[in-house]
Protein backbone atom coordinates (compact mmCIF):
# COMPACT_ATOMS: atom_id res chain seq x y z
CA UNK A 1 0.00 0.00 0.00
CA UNK A 2 1.60 3.01 -0.86
CA UNK A 3 -0.26 5.51 1.60
CA UNK A 4 0.30 4.22 4.76
CA UNK A 5 -2.28 6.65 6.30
CA UNK A 6 -5.87 6.21 6.74
CA UNK A 7 -8.62 8.72 6.33
CA UNK A 8 -12.15 9.79 5.09
CA UNK A 9 -12.97 10.66 1.42
CA UNK A 10 -15.70 13.21 0.66
CA UNK A 11 -16.90 14.49 -2.65
CA UNK A 12 -19.56 17.55 -1.63
CA UNK A 13 -21.86 18.43 -4.77
CA UNK A 14 -22.31 22.30 -3.24
CA UNK A 15 -19.91 24.53 -1.39
CA UNK A 16 -21.94 24.94 1.40
CA UNK A 17 -21.94 21.14 1.67
CA UNK A 18 -17.97 21.17 1.38
CA UNK A 19 -17.10 24.50 4.07
CA UNK A 20 -19.04 22.11 6.57
CA UNK A 21 -17.43 19.15 5.68
CA UNK A 22 -13.95 21.21 6.45
CA UNK A 23 -14.79 22.83 9.96
CA UNK A 24 -16.46 19.34 11.16
CA UNK A 25 -14.25 18.29 13.42
CA UNK A 26 -11.94 15.06 12.84
CA UNK A 27 -8.99 13.87 14.11
CA UNK A 28 -6.15 14.47 12.22
CA UNK A 29 -8.30 17.60 10.10
CA UNK A 30 -9.68 17.88 7.21
CA UNK A 31 -7.92 19.07 4.00
CA UNK A 32 -8.97 20.36 0.38
CA UNK A 33 -8.15 17.77 -2.06
CA UNK A 34 -7.94 19.41 -6.08
CA UNK A 35 -5.91 17.52 -8.03
CA UNK A 36 -3.77 15.98 -6.10
CA UNK A 37 -0.61 16.60 -7.56
CA UNK A 38 0.85 18.01 -4.64
CA UNK A 39 -1.78 16.40 -1.99
CA UNK A 40 -1.21 12.85 -2.89
CA UNK A 41 2.59 13.46 -3.07
CA UNK A 42 2.73 14.59 0.57
CA UNK A 43 0.35 11.50 1.76
CA UNK A 44 2.38 8.91 0.13
CA UNK A 45 5.32 10.32 1.52
CA UNK A 46 3.64 10.96 5.22
CA UNK A 47 4.43 14.55 5.76
CA UNK A 48 0.23 15.04 6.14
CA UNK A 49 -1.78 12.76 7.74
CA UNK A 50 -5.67 14.52 7.95
CA UNK A 51 -8.13 12.76 8.91
CA UNK A 52 -10.41 14.00 6.35
CA UNK A 53 -10.11 14.82 2.58
CA UNK A 54 -12.49 16.92 0.92
CA UNK A 55 -13.02 16.69 -2.70
CA UNK A 56 -13.54 20.02 -4.39
CA UNK A 57 -13.96 18.86 -8.08
CA UNK A 58 -17.45 18.44 -7.57
CA UNK A 59 -18.23 22.49 -7.01
CA UNK A 60 -19.27 24.33 -10.44
CA UNK A 61 -18.41 27.44 -8.50
CA UNK A 62 -14.42 26.44 -8.88
CA UNK A 63 -14.52 25.49 -12.65
CA UNK A 64 -14.36 27.89 -15.39
CA UNK A 65 -12.56 30.93 -17.28
CA UNK A 66 -14.28 33.27 -18.12
CA UNK A 67 -15.14 37.28 -18.22
CA UNK A 68 -16.96 38.53 -15.44
CA UNK A 69 -17.86 42.22 -14.36
CA UNK A 70 -14.69 43.51 -16.73
CA UNK A 71 -12.19 40.85 -15.20
CA UNK A 72 -10.90 37.99 -15.96
CA UNK A 73 -12.30 35.29 -13.85
CA UNK A 74 -10.41 32.28 -13.49
CA UNK A 75 -11.81 29.65 -11.30
CA UNK A 76 -9.35 28.00 -8.72
CA UNK A 77 -10.05 24.43 -10.21
CA UNK A 78 -9.11 24.88 -13.63
CA UNK A 79 -6.14 23.01 -14.30
CA UNK A 80 -2.85 24.25 -16.24
CA UNK A 81 -3.97 22.48 -19.54
CA UNK A 82 -7.28 24.55 -19.17
CA UNK A 83 -5.24 27.19 -18.92
CA UNK A 84 -2.81 27.38 -21.46
CA UNK A 85 -5.50 25.84 -24.31
CA UNK A 86 -8.41 28.48 -22.92
CA UNK A 87 -9.00 31.44 -25.60
CA UNK A 88 -9.75 34.08 -23.01
CA UNK A 89 -6.46 33.38 -21.21
CA UNK A 90 -4.14 33.74 -24.53
CA UNK A 91 -5.84 37.59 -25.16
CA UNK A 92 -6.07 38.61 -21.72
CA UNK A 93 -3.15 37.31 -19.62
CA UNK A 94 -1.06 35.51 -21.82
CA UNK A 95 1.59 35.97 -19.75
CA UNK A 96 -0.52 33.33 -17.71
CA UNK A 97 0.08 30.67 -20.74
CA UNK A 98 3.63 31.57 -20.54
CA UNK A 99 3.96 30.77 -17.38
CA UNK A 100 1.74 27.62 -16.82
CA UNK A 101 3.08 25.79 -20.00
CA UNK A 102 6.76 25.85 -17.88
CA UNK A 103 4.96 23.96 -15.41
CA UNK A 104 5.81 20.31 -14.53
CA UNK A 105 5.06 18.10 -17.83
CA UNK A 106 1.87 17.14 -19.47
CA UNK A 107 0.52 14.53 -17.45
CA UNK A 108 0.48 16.85 -14.36
CA UNK A 109 -0.37 20.19 -15.90
CA UNK A 110 -3.22 18.08 -17.00
CA UNK A 111 -4.34 17.75 -13.29
CA UNK A 112 -2.74 20.07 -11.40
CA UNK A 113 -4.56 23.21 -10.73
CA UNK A 114 -4.33 26.79 -10.42
CA UNK A 115 -5.44 27.44 -6.84
CA UNK A 116 -3.73 24.20 -5.52
CA UNK A 117 -0.35 25.74 -6.83
CA UNK A 118 -1.20 28.89 -5.16
CA UNK A 119 -2.71 27.00 -1.64
CA UNK A 120 0.53 24.88 -1.64
CA UNK A 121 2.65 27.85 -2.00
CA UNK A 122 6.49 26.71 -2.30
CA UNK A 123 8.70 29.71 -3.06
CA UNK A 124 9.07 28.07 -6.66
CA UNK A 125 5.22 27.85 -7.56
CA UNK A 126 5.27 29.48 -11.39
CA UNK A 127 1.90 31.45 -10.77
CA UNK A 128 2.43 33.24 -8.06
CA UNK A 129 4.92 35.70 -10.11
CA UNK A 130 2.39 36.13 -13.04
CA UNK A 131 -0.30 36.55 -10.61
CA UNK A 132 1.56 38.97 -8.48
CA UNK A 133 2.43 41.06 -11.83
CA UNK A 134 -1.37 40.97 -12.54
CA UNK A 135 -2.11 42.13 -9.19
CA UNK A 136 -4.98 39.34 -8.88
CA UNK A 137 -7.27 38.90 -6.46
CA UNK A 138 -8.09 36.24 -4.79
CA UNK A 139 -11.83 35.05 -3.67
CA UNK A 140 -12.24 33.15 -1.18
CA UNK A 141 -15.30 31.33 0.66
CA UNK A 142 -15.44 30.41 4.43
CA UNK A 143 -18.24 29.75 6.54
CA UNK A 144 -18.59 33.11 7.52
CA UNK A 145 -18.82 34.43 3.93
CA UNK A 146 -16.81 35.46 1.14
CA UNK A 147 -13.27 37.60 1.25
CA UNK A 148 -11.64 39.41 -1.32
CA UNK A 149 -7.52 38.85 -1.00
CA UNK A 150 -5.11 40.76 -3.28
CA UNK A 151 -2.49 38.75 -4.77
CA UNK A 152 0.21 41.18 -2.51
CA UNK A 153 -1.37 39.84 0.67
CA UNK A 154 -1.75 36.26 0.15
CA UNK A 155 1.67 34.56 0.51
CA UNK A 156 2.72 34.89 4.11
CA UNK A 157 6.04 32.09 4.30
CA UNK A 158 6.36 28.95 2.98
CA UNK A 159 3.85 27.37 2.59
CA UNK A 160 1.95 29.52 4.27
CA UNK A 161 -1.34 32.08 2.94
CA UNK A 162 -3.37 33.99 3.77
CA UNK A 163 -6.74 31.74 3.33
CA UNK A 164 -8.34 31.06 6.74
CA UNK A 165 -8.29 27.22 7.95
CA UNK A 166 -11.35 25.74 6.57
CA UNK A 167 -11.32 28.26 3.35
CA UNK A 168 -11.94 27.55 -0.02
CA UNK A 169 -10.37 29.50 -2.96
CA UNK A 170 -13.23 30.25 -5.33
CA UNK A 171 -10.96 31.62 -7.94
CA UNK A 172 -8.92 34.64 -9.32
CA UNK A 173 -9.96 37.98 -10.88
CA UNK A 174 -7.44 39.59 -13.03
CA UNK A 175 -8.04 43.44 -14.41
CA UNK A 176 -7.84 43.92 -17.81
CA UNK A 177 -5.70 46.40 -19.52
CA UNK A 178 -3.52 46.33 -22.68
CA UNK A 179 -0.15 45.46 -21.83
CA UNK A 180 2.63 43.42 -22.73
CA UNK A 181 4.84 40.76 -20.33
CA UNK A 182 7.18 37.44 -20.13
CA UNK A 183 7.86 35.17 -17.83
CA UNK A 184 11.74 33.38 -17.49
CA UNK A 185 12.20 29.93 -15.55
CA UNK A 186 15.94 28.62 -14.99
CA UNK A 187 15.90 24.90 -14.72
CA UNK A 188 18.66 22.40 -14.00
CA UNK A 189 17.41 20.49 -17.89
CA UNK A 190 15.56 20.93 -19.92
CA UNK A 191 11.79 19.48 -19.84
CA UNK A 192 10.06 19.44 -16.24
CA UNK A 193 11.87 21.03 -13.09
CA UNK A 194 10.84 23.16 -10.77
CA UNK A 195 12.21 26.87 -10.97
CA UNK A 196 15.90 27.63 -9.58
CA UNK A 197 14.46 31.49 -10.16
CA UNK A 198 11.85 32.88 -11.66
CA UNK A 199 11.42 36.50 -12.91
CA UNK A 200 7.76 37.28 -14.16
CA UNK A 201 7.61 40.89 -15.91
CA UNK A 202 4.56 42.90 -16.93
CA UNK A 203 4.68 46.57 -18.71
CA UNK A 204 1.73 48.58 -20.16
CA UNK A 205 0.64 51.21 -22.76
CA UNK A 206 2.19 53.86 -19.96
CA UNK A 207 5.37 52.35 -19.57
CA UNK A 208 4.07 51.27 -16.04
CA UNK A 209 6.48 48.30 -15.33
CA UNK A 210 5.47 45.48 -12.80
CA UNK A 211 8.32 42.74 -11.53
CA UNK A 212 8.11 39.72 -9.75
CA UNK A 213 10.32 37.10 -8.11
CA UNK A 214 10.05 33.25 -7.73
CA UNK A 215 12.39 30.81 -5.88
CA UNK A 216 14.57 33.75 -4.58
CA UNK A 217 12.75 34.50 -1.06
CA UNK A 218 10.61 32.53 1.23
CA UNK A 219 7.42 33.18 -1.10
CA UNK A 220 7.08 35.09 -4.84
CA UNK A 221 7.44 38.20 -4.24
CA UNK A 222 6.99 41.77 -6.37
CA UNK A 223 10.26 43.73 -7.29
CA UNK A 224 9.19 47.30 -6.08
CA UNK A 225 12.98 49.14 -7.12
CA UNK A 226 13.13 47.67 -10.80
CA UNK A 227 9.65 48.56 -10.95
CA UNK A 228 10.09 52.26 -9.84
CA UNK A 229 13.52 52.32 -12.21
CA UNK A 230 11.88 51.37 -15.19
CA UNK A 231 8.72 53.32 -14.76
CA UNK A 232 7.66 55.23 -18.11
CA UNK A 233 10.44 53.76 -20.04
CA UNK A 234 8.89 51.17 -22.64
CA UNK A 235 11.97 50.54 -24.01
CA UNK A 236 14.71 50.60 -21.44
CA UNK A 237 18.29 50.99 -23.11
CA UNK A 238 21.52 49.14 -21.83
CA UNK A 239 22.44 51.65 -19.85
CA UNK A 240 19.10 51.62 -17.80
CA UNK A 241 18.77 47.71 -17.67
CA UNK A 242 22.56 47.54 -16.56
CA UNK A 243 20.65 49.57 -13.65
CA UNK A 244 17.86 47.20 -13.12
CA UNK A 245 20.39 44.42 -13.26
CA UNK A 246 21.57 45.43 -9.93
CA UNK A 247 18.69 46.86 -8.00
CA UNK A 248 17.17 43.33 -9.16
CA UNK A 249 20.30 41.53 -7.75
CA UNK A 250 19.99 43.69 -4.34
CA UNK A 251 16.01 43.14 -4.19
CA UNK A 252 15.82 39.48 -3.66
CA UNK A 253 17.28 37.57 -0.65
CA UNK A 254 17.75 33.67 -2.14
CA UNK A 255 18.99 30.96 -0.03
CA UNK A 256 21.40 28.20 -0.83
CA UNK A 257 19.32 24.56 -1.72
CA UNK A 258 19.34 21.42 -3.90
CA UNK A 259 18.19 23.18 -6.90
CA UNK A 260 21.11 25.96 -6.57
CA UNK A 261 23.36 27.89 -4.68
CA UNK A 262 22.12 31.40 -3.26
CA UNK A 263 24.88 33.28 -5.20
CA UNK A 264 24.15 31.65 -8.35
CA UNK A 265 20.32 32.48 -7.92
CA UNK A 266 21.00 36.43 -7.12
CA UNK A 267 23.34 36.21 -10.42
CA UNK A 268 21.07 35.02 -12.61
CA UNK A 269 18.09 36.56 -11.67
CA UNK A 270 19.29 40.04 -12.70
CA UNK A 271 20.20 37.84 -16.27
CA UNK A 272 16.25 37.02 -16.21
CA UNK A 273 15.43 40.15 -15.54
CA UNK A 274 17.43 41.72 -18.24
CA UNK A 275 16.14 38.81 -21.14
CA UNK A 276 12.09 39.10 -19.69
CA UNK A 277 12.14 42.85 -19.64
CA UNK A 278 13.29 43.37 -23.63
CA UNK A 279 11.27 40.31 -24.39
CA UNK A 280 7.84 42.43 -23.02
CA UNK A 281 9.53 45.71 -24.48
CA UNK A 282 9.08 43.76 -27.66
CA UNK A 283 6.12 42.60 -27.53
CA UNK A 284 4.53 45.89 -26.59
CA UNK A 285 5.56 47.11 -29.64
CA UNK A 286 3.89 44.11 -31.28
CA UNK A 287 7.04 42.12 -31.99
CA UNK A 288 9.03 39.63 -30.29
CA UNK A 289 8.06 35.83 -30.26
CA UNK A 290 4.00 34.80 -29.54
CA UNK A 291 3.71 33.70 -25.74
CA UNK A 292 4.94 30.12 -24.99
CA UNK A 293 8.62 29.91 -24.70
CA UNK A 294 10.76 29.85 -21.71
CA UNK A 295 13.71 33.04 -22.64
CA UNK A 296 16.02 31.00 -20.42
CA UNK A 297 16.07 28.35 -23.20
CA UNK A 298 18.77 28.99 -26.01
CA UNK A 299 16.73 28.50 -29.08
CA UNK A 300 14.33 31.24 -27.86
CA UNK A 301 16.48 34.58 -27.92
CA UNK B 1 -14.15 0.76 1.34
CA UNK B 2 -16.66 2.26 -1.70
CA UNK B 3 -17.73 0.50 -4.48
CA UNK B 4 -16.38 2.55 -7.27
CA UNK B 5 -17.06 1.73 -10.94
CA UNK B 6 -14.80 2.58 -14.05
CA UNK B 7 -14.87 2.29 -17.65
CA UNK B 8 -11.41 0.41 -18.30
CA UNK B 9 -10.20 -0.21 -21.55
CA UNK B 10 -13.58 0.29 -22.75
CA UNK B 11 -15.55 -2.07 -20.11
CA UNK B 12 -17.55 -1.21 -17.19
CA UNK B 13 -15.45 -2.60 -13.95
CA UNK B 14 -16.73 -2.46 -10.31
CA UNK B 15 -13.92 -2.10 -7.67
CA UNK B 16 -14.47 -1.84 -3.66
CA UNK B 17 -11.25 0.29 -2.57
CA UNK B 18 -10.20 2.65 0.58
CA UNK B 19 -9.90 5.88 0.38
CA UNK B 20 -5.96 5.53 0.50
CA UNK B 21 -5.31 3.46 -2.63
CA UNK B 22 -3.72 5.33 -5.66
CA UNK B 23 -5.35 4.29 -8.83
CA UNK B 24 -2.32 3.16 -9.58
CA UNK B 25 -2.57 0.05 -6.91
CA UNK B 26 -5.92 -0.43 -7.42
CA UNK B 27 -5.52 -1.08 -11.44
CA UNK B 28 -2.45 -3.23 -10.94
CA UNK B 29 -3.19 -5.08 -7.51
CA UNK B 30 -7.11 -5.23 -7.85
CA UNK B 31 -7.88 -5.23 -11.50
CA UNK B 32 -4.89 -7.17 -12.92
CA UNK B 33 -3.91 -4.23 -15.29
CA UNK B 34 -0.09 -4.56 -14.94
CA UNK B 35 1.25 -2.12 -17.97
CA UNK B 36 0.98 0.85 -15.91
CA UNK B 37 4.59 0.99 -13.81
CA UNK B 38 5.10 2.65 -10.65
CA UNK B 39 8.63 4.40 -11.04
CA UNK B 40 8.98 7.17 -9.17
CA UNK B 41 5.19 7.33 -7.22
CA UNK B 42 6.14 11.02 -7.34
CA UNK B 43 4.78 12.08 -10.64
CA UNK B 44 8.26 12.65 -11.88
CA UNK B 45 8.85 9.88 -14.32
CA UNK B 46 5.47 9.00 -16.21
CA UNK B 47 5.90 5.49 -16.06
CA UNK B 48 2.13 5.20 -14.36
CA UNK B 49 0.83 6.88 -17.13
CA UNK B 50 -2.69 6.26 -18.14
CA UNK B 51 -5.55 8.29 -20.10
CA UNK B 52 -8.69 9.74 -17.90
CA UNK B 53 -11.29 10.67 -19.99
CA UNK B 54 -8.48 11.01 -23.25
CA UNK B 55 -5.82 12.99 -21.04
CA UNK B 56 -2.60 11.90 -20.30
CA UNK B 57 -2.41 12.16 -15.91
CA UNK B 58 -0.11 10.05 -13.49
CA UNK B 59 -2.15 7.32 -11.64
CA UNK B 60 0.42 7.39 -8.48
CA UNK B 61 -0.97 11.34 -7.55
CA UNK B 62 -4.39 9.60 -8.04
CA UNK B 63 -6.83 8.11 -5.88
CA UNK B 64 -8.90 5.85 -7.30
CA UNK B 65 -12.59 6.47 -5.63
CA UNK B 66 -11.43 10.43 -6.91
CA UNK B 67 -11.71 8.85 -10.33
CA UNK B 68 -16.00 6.98 -10.03
CA UNK B 69 -17.70 6.89 -13.23
CA UNK B 70 -14.37 7.90 -15.25
CA UNK B 71 -13.24 6.27 -18.26
CA UNK B 72 -9.40 5.01 -17.78
CA UNK B 73 -7.42 3.55 -20.89
CA UNK B 74 -4.21 1.57 -20.34
CA UNK B 75 -2.00 0.15 -22.43
CA UNK B 76 -3.52 -3.36 -22.96
CA UNK B 77 -6.83 -0.92 -24.24
CA UNK B 78 -4.69 0.97 -26.75
CA UNK B 79 -3.15 -2.36 -27.66
CA UNK B 80 -6.33 -4.79 -27.51
CA UNK B 81 -7.50 -4.97 -31.50
CA UNK B 82 -4.06 -5.52 -32.62
CA UNK B 83 -0.69 -3.02 -32.56
CA UNK B 84 -1.61 0.45 -33.60
CA UNK B 85 0.18 1.85 -36.16
CA UNK B 86 2.71 3.91 -33.49
CA UNK B 87 3.34 0.30 -31.51
CA UNK B 88 4.06 -1.13 -34.40
CA UNK B 89 6.80 1.77 -35.90
CA UNK B 90 8.59 1.42 -32.53
CA UNK B 91 8.88 -1.91 -32.91
CA UNK B 92 10.33 -1.83 -35.75
CA UNK B 93 12.65 1.22 -34.66
CA UNK B 94 14.00 -0.64 -31.82
CA UNK B 95 13.58 1.89 -29.47
CA UNK B 96 12.72 0.79 -26.21
CA UNK B 97 15.35 -1.58 -24.34
CA UNK B 98 14.03 -2.74 -21.16
CA UNK B 99 10.54 -1.24 -22.08
CA UNK B 100 9.92 0.22 -18.42
CA UNK B 101 8.74 3.54 -19.77
CA UNK B 102 7.29 2.11 -22.90
CA UNK B 103 3.74 1.81 -21.92
CA UNK B 104 3.88 5.64 -20.72
CA UNK B 105 5.46 6.66 -23.68
CA UNK B 106 2.95 4.90 -25.95
CA UNK B 107 0.02 6.35 -23.88
CA UNK B 108 1.05 10.10 -24.07
CA UNK B 109 2.34 9.82 -27.35
CA UNK B 110 -0.99 8.52 -28.61
CA UNK B 111 -2.86 10.98 -26.72
CA UNK B 112 -1.01 13.60 -28.03
CA UNK B 113 -1.48 12.30 -32.24
CA UNK B 114 -5.43 12.28 -31.07
CA UNK B 115 -5.40 16.05 -30.07
CA UNK B 116 -2.72 17.12 -32.62
CA UNK B 117 -2.50 14.79 -35.80
CA UNK B 118 0.40 16.83 -37.36
CA UNK B 119 2.44 17.49 -34.37
CA UNK B 120 5.50 19.43 -34.51
CA UNK B 121 8.76 17.89 -33.08
CA UNK B 122 8.43 21.01 -30.15
CA UNK B 123 5.11 19.28 -29.81
CA UNK B 124 6.22 15.86 -29.52
CA UNK B 125 9.39 16.69 -27.11
CA UNK B 126 6.90 18.87 -24.76
CA UNK B 127 4.47 15.79 -24.52
CA UNK B 128 6.98 13.29 -23.90
CA UNK B 129 8.86 16.14 -21.42
CA UNK B 130 7.50 13.74 -18.70
CA UNK B 131 7.94 10.11 -19.52
CA UNK B 132 11.55 9.60 -18.62
CA UNK B 133 13.33 6.67 -20.52
CA UNK B 134 16.76 5.74 -18.47
CA UNK B 135 17.66 3.19 -21.31
CA UNK B 136 17.46 4.35 -25.50
CA UNK B 137 17.64 7.93 -25.14
CA UNK B 138 14.88 10.50 -26.14
CA UNK B 139 15.98 9.98 -30.48
CA UNK B 140 14.57 7.70 -31.35
CA UNK B 141 11.47 7.47 -29.93
CA UNK B 142 10.54 11.51 -30.84
CA UNK B 143 11.30 10.68 -34.68
CA UNK B 144 9.28 7.52 -34.53
CA UNK B 145 6.29 9.95 -33.25
CA UNK B 146 6.92 12.22 -36.40
CA UNK B 147 7.20 9.79 -39.02
CA UNK B 148 4.16 8.08 -37.71
CA UNK B 149 2.41 11.44 -37.50
CA UNK B 150 3.61 12.01 -41.28
CA UNK B 151 2.68 8.96 -42.60
CA UNK B 152 -0.55 9.15 -40.93
CA UNK B 153 -1.71 12.49 -42.68
CA UNK B 154 -1.69 10.65 -46.16
CA UNK B 155 -3.62 7.90 -44.52
CA UNK B 156 -6.13 7.67 -41.51
CA UNK B 157 -5.52 8.93 -38.10
CA UNK B 158 -2.57 6.75 -36.31
CA UNK B 159 -3.78 6.65 -33.00
CA UNK B 160 -7.72 6.61 -33.41
CA UNK B 161 -7.88 3.64 -30.52
CA UNK B 162 -6.37 5.31 -27.79
CA UNK B 163 -9.69 7.09 -27.14
CA UNK B 164 -11.59 3.47 -26.60
C1 LIG C 1 6.38 15.99 -10.97
C2 LIG C 1 5.86 17.32 -10.54
C3 LIG C 1 6.40 18.47 -11.06
C4 LIG C 1 5.95 19.72 -10.66
N1 LIG C 1 6.50 20.83 -11.23
C5 LIG C 1 6.02 22.06 -10.90
C6 LIG C 1 6.53 23.23 -11.52
O1 LIG C 1 7.39 23.16 -12.39
N2 LIG C 1 6.04 24.44 -11.11
C7 LIG C 1 5.08 24.55 -10.16
O2 LIG C 1 4.67 25.66 -9.84
N3 LIG C 1 4.56 23.44 -9.56
C8 LIG C 1 5.02 22.21 -9.90
N4 LIG C 1 4.50 21.10 -9.31
C9 LIG C 1 3.50 21.28 -8.26
C10 LIG C 1 2.11 21.52 -8.85
O3 LIG C 1 1.71 20.40 -9.59
C11 LIG C 1 1.17 21.79 -7.71
O4 LIG C 1 1.56 22.92 -6.96
C12 LIG C 1 -0.28 21.95 -8.19
O5 LIG C 1 -0.49 23.13 -8.93
C13 LIG C 1 -1.20 21.90 -7.01
O6 LIG C 1 -2.53 21.83 -7.48
P1 LIG C 1 -3.40 20.52 -7.23
O7 LIG C 1 -4.71 20.80 -7.87
O8 LIG C 1 -2.70 19.31 -7.63
O9 LIG C 1 -3.55 20.63 -5.63
P2 LIG C 1 -3.63 19.52 -4.51
O10 LIG C 1 -2.43 18.69 -4.48
O11 LIG C 1 -4.96 18.84 -4.57
O12 LIG C 1 -3.66 20.50 -3.23
C14 LIG C 1 -2.51 21.24 -2.87
C15 LIG C 1 -2.82 22.05 -1.60
O13 LIG C 1 -3.74 23.09 -1.86
C16 LIG C 1 -4.93 22.94 -1.11
N5 LIG C 1 -6.00 23.32 -2.04
C17 LIG C 1 -6.13 22.94 -3.33
N6 LIG C 1 -7.15 23.59 -3.93
C18 LIG C 1 -7.66 24.42 -2.98
C19 LIG C 1 -8.74 25.37 -2.99
N7 LIG C 1 -9.47 25.61 -4.10
N8 LIG C 1 -9.01 26.03 -1.84
C20 LIG C 1 -8.26 25.80 -0.72
N9 LIG C 1 -7.24 24.93 -0.66
C21 LIG C 1 -6.94 24.25 -1.77
C22 LIG C 1 -4.93 21.50 -0.65
O14 LIG C 1 -5.62 21.35 0.56
C23 LIG C 1 -3.45 21.23 -0.49
O15 LIG C 1 -2.99 21.73 0.74
C24 LIG C 1 4.93 19.83 -9.70
C25 LIG C 1 4.34 18.67 -9.18
C26 LIG C 1 4.79 17.42 -9.59
C27 LIG C 1 4.17 16.19 -9.02
S1 LIG D 1 5.36 6.43 -10.89
FE1 LIG D 1 3.92 7.96 -11.29
S2 LIG D 1 5.13 9.45 -12.27
FE2 LIG D 1 6.62 8.02 -11.64
S1 LIG E 1 13.51 1.50 -22.51
FE1 LIG E 1 14.23 1.26 -20.49
S2 LIG E 1 13.41 3.01 -19.56
FE2 LIG E 1 12.90 3.36 -21.58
Amino acid sequence: MSIAHEFDYAKPASLKEALALLARPVPGGAVSLAGGTDLVAWLRDGAVSPGRLVDLKGLAELRGIRLKGGKLWIGAAATFAEIIASPLVKRHAPLLVESSGLVASVGVRNRATIGGNVCSAVPCCDSGPTLLVHEAVVHVATPRGQKRIPMKQWFLGPRRTALAKGGIVLGFSLPLAKHAGAFAKLKRYRGEDLAQASVGVRVDAKGVWRVAYGSVAPTPIRGPKVERLLKGVKKPDAALLKKAVALAEAEVAPITDIRSSDIYRRLMVGVMLKRAVRLAAARLAGRGPAYGINVMEEDAQ
Amino acid sequence: MKEIAIRLNGEVRRVAVAPNETLLDVLRAKLGVKTPKEGCGRGDCGACTVLLDGKAVRSCLILAIEVDGQSVVTLEGVGKAGPTALQKAFVKNNVFQCGFCAPGVILSASALLVEKPQPSEHDVREALAGNLCRCTGYAPIVATVLAVAKKSAKKKPASRRARS
